[in-house]
């Protein structure tokens, strides 16, 4: 029984990692529809801009935290301008391939910087954070993951719903010729969704780097496991990402933990198989509004 | 009636992707305050020039490829529609364009963008006030709404921007004739209330005839025909091809056009 909590409880964190991970993806496909393959390399920029402010640079934790959050939202809207946008206007495959080679050049950026090895941040996370539930006891980690994971998730929500800019942005999404009409924005929404998917990635990144270190090769995989979380919540919905996330993170762990930790990879992608057969849209996906 | 030239379009051409020439010399002055019908049949350009004042071209790979447009003054041809709807030209797309997933309230909100501070209660009620339909329905998703809600959702949508000058592309588009009724008779109720200018493409002639001041007719990317409304009523040319009257006021029988009959034969 111990062992069954232990491994919910790590499932549950490890979903809600995911969670913030997918969060930034599914920002950017939902205002522009482009599905960011280098996702998993600007979440490792993140972590490394942490690495190197906290021990290189030596700041306060919480300094550094900021000013790497900070740094990934101006990093996020400097892609969108330097990259994305020359590409608006043009098939979709195109800004697809473009991501596919940003990634290859953050990943060969990161080991020229930072170098193959692994990493590890000093331990700075306060004790008092650990939760004893039961005879679980819960690492610190795990508590800011969830705690971050929830507190992103209602800002999101609250953002979309009711501010206006966060409406803009859905309108885009919705009919991008319509918002133009209206003199909305469009290219300043498409590089907000860049910089603040960019923040949330930076902040997956630095949490997965406390949990397992820090690696390139580690980190991008990250980016590649957002798939399957999009897909089985539906691309385009926040929400549906969270819970698409703790179902894959759930799975994880408790394959790993009962079945092998082999198979550990491979489960989530067979659950989605059988999942999308039943529902195409994923579980939260927008299903096409049909006039009839 | 004042005569205040708000909008002049002088001479354009229009070629998208740089091959294909849809306007060719269009040339036509909107006076303040009044409503101007753009009439023509299908390609004839109406829409194509809506684009070319809106700014709407430039996603299309259109581009006015000669003479100007000014508004108020200032040239705006090739600007970006950000730019020009700042400058308080708004465009109702044709065929009703809502955002279907956002609900009708989240809809009207967004036609505050171009304003500062973004405010939108005191408008709503405006808009509520205008179009009653849409206040029971306020929380719905426009895309479960139907076509008459949503001629009026979009018009509202743009009426949030306080608009000088509102350009409608073909408003009574599939809907009733009941529904078309009460939509011209709220143009005209904004064009007197809110004294906005206001540009109406459509295919409705007889229609858009009854409510505008003055009209151009198009073809074939030129303006073919311009004068106030009540003689372009009374124009033989107009009657016959638009309004669907023979020259001596009776209704056109299509029994009497051969190649009605021939081309029956095929379908």
């Amino acid at each position: 029984m111990d062992f069954f909590l232990q491994l919910l409880i790590n499932g549950i964190s490890l979903g809600f990692l995911y969670g913030l991970a997918a969060m930034g993806f599914v920002m950017i496909f939902k205002s522009s529809r482009v599905l960011n393959f280098a996702h998993g390399e600007i979440l490792a920029l993140g972590a490394y801009l942490f690495l190197t402010l906290v021990t290189w640079a030596q700041l306060p934790v919480i300094v550094a935290f900021l000013l790497s959050l900070t740094g990934s939202f101006i990093m996020g809207f400097v892609i969108e301008r330097l990259f994305l946008r020359p590409l608006i206007g043009e098939p979709l495959i195109f800004v697809i391939m473009l991501t596919v080679g940003l990634a290859a050049m953050f990943k060969g950026l990161i080991l020229l910087l930072w170098g193959g090895n692994l990493y590890v941040y000093p331990d700075f996370l306060p004790g008092w954070l650990s939760l004893t539930l039961g005879p679980v006891t819960v690492p610190p980690v795990y508590v800011a993951a969830i705690v971050i994971g929830f507190v992103f998730l209602g800002i999101f929500g609250l953002f979309f719903k009711f501010s206006s800019q966060g409406i803009y942005m859905r309108s885009v999404a919705d009919n991008q010729q319509a918002a133009m009409s209206l003199g909305v924005h469009v290219r300043r929404v498409f590089a907000l969704s860049w910089a603040i998917a960019a923040l949330v990635a930076g902040m997956s990144g630095i949490i997965l780097g406390i949990i397992s270190g820090i690696n390139v090769h580690d980190l991008s995989a990250v980016g590649l496991k957002v798939f399957p979380v999009v897909i089985l919540g539906g691309l385009d919905s926040i929400g549906g990402a969270i819970i698409g996330a703790l179902i894959i993170g759930l799975l994880e762990t408790f394959t790993g933990g009962y079945i092998s930790p082999a198979l550990r990879d491979v489960v989530p992608y067979i659950c989605l198989i059988f999942i999308l057969l039943v529902k195409p849209y994923g579980l939260f996906g927008l299903v096409e509004i049909e006039r009839v | 009636m004042k005569d205040n030239i708000l909008l002049q379009i002088n001479n354009i051409s229009v070629v998208y992707s740089d091959v294909i020439q849809v306007l060719k010399g269009v040339s036509l002055a909107v006076s303040e305050g009044r409503i101007i019908s753009l009439l023509g049949s299908n390609g004839a350009g109406k829409t194509t020039t809506l684009k070319a004042v809106s700014g709407l071209l430039k996603p299309e790979n259109g581009e006015v490829t000669d003479g100007n447009i000014e508004f108020d003054g200032k040239p705006i041809q090739n600007s970006s529609p950000e730019t020009i709807t700042r400058m308080g030209i708004i465009q109702v797309l044709e065929g009703r364009q809502p955002f279907k997933y956002l609900t009708i309230e989240e809809n009207l909100r967004v036609g505050t963008a171009t304003r500062w501070g973004k405010p939108y209660k005191r408008d709503m009620e405006m808009i509520y006030e205008y179009f009653p339909v849409l206040a029971k329905r306020k929380k719905t998703m426009a895309g479960y709404c139907s076509g008459g809600e949503l001629q009026m959702l979009v018009m509202g949508r743009a009426l949030m921007a306080h608009p000088r000058l509102l350009l409608l592309d073909e408003p009574s588009l599939g809907l009733a004739p009941l529904v078309v009724r009460e939509i011209f008779q709220i143009i005209r109720r904004i064009n007197t209330e809110q004294h906005t200018t206001i540009v109406l493409v459509e295919q409705n002639a007889n229609m858009a005839l009854q409510i505008a001041h003055y009209g151009y007719v198009m073809e074939n990317g030129k303006i073919v025909m311009e004068g106030e409304a009540d003689d372009l009523k009374e124009n033989p040319d107009v009657k016959e091809f638009y309004l669907g009257l023979a020259a001596s006021g009776d209704q056109k029988s299509f029994k009497n056009v051969k190649s009605y009959k021939r081309r029956k034969r095929w379908l």
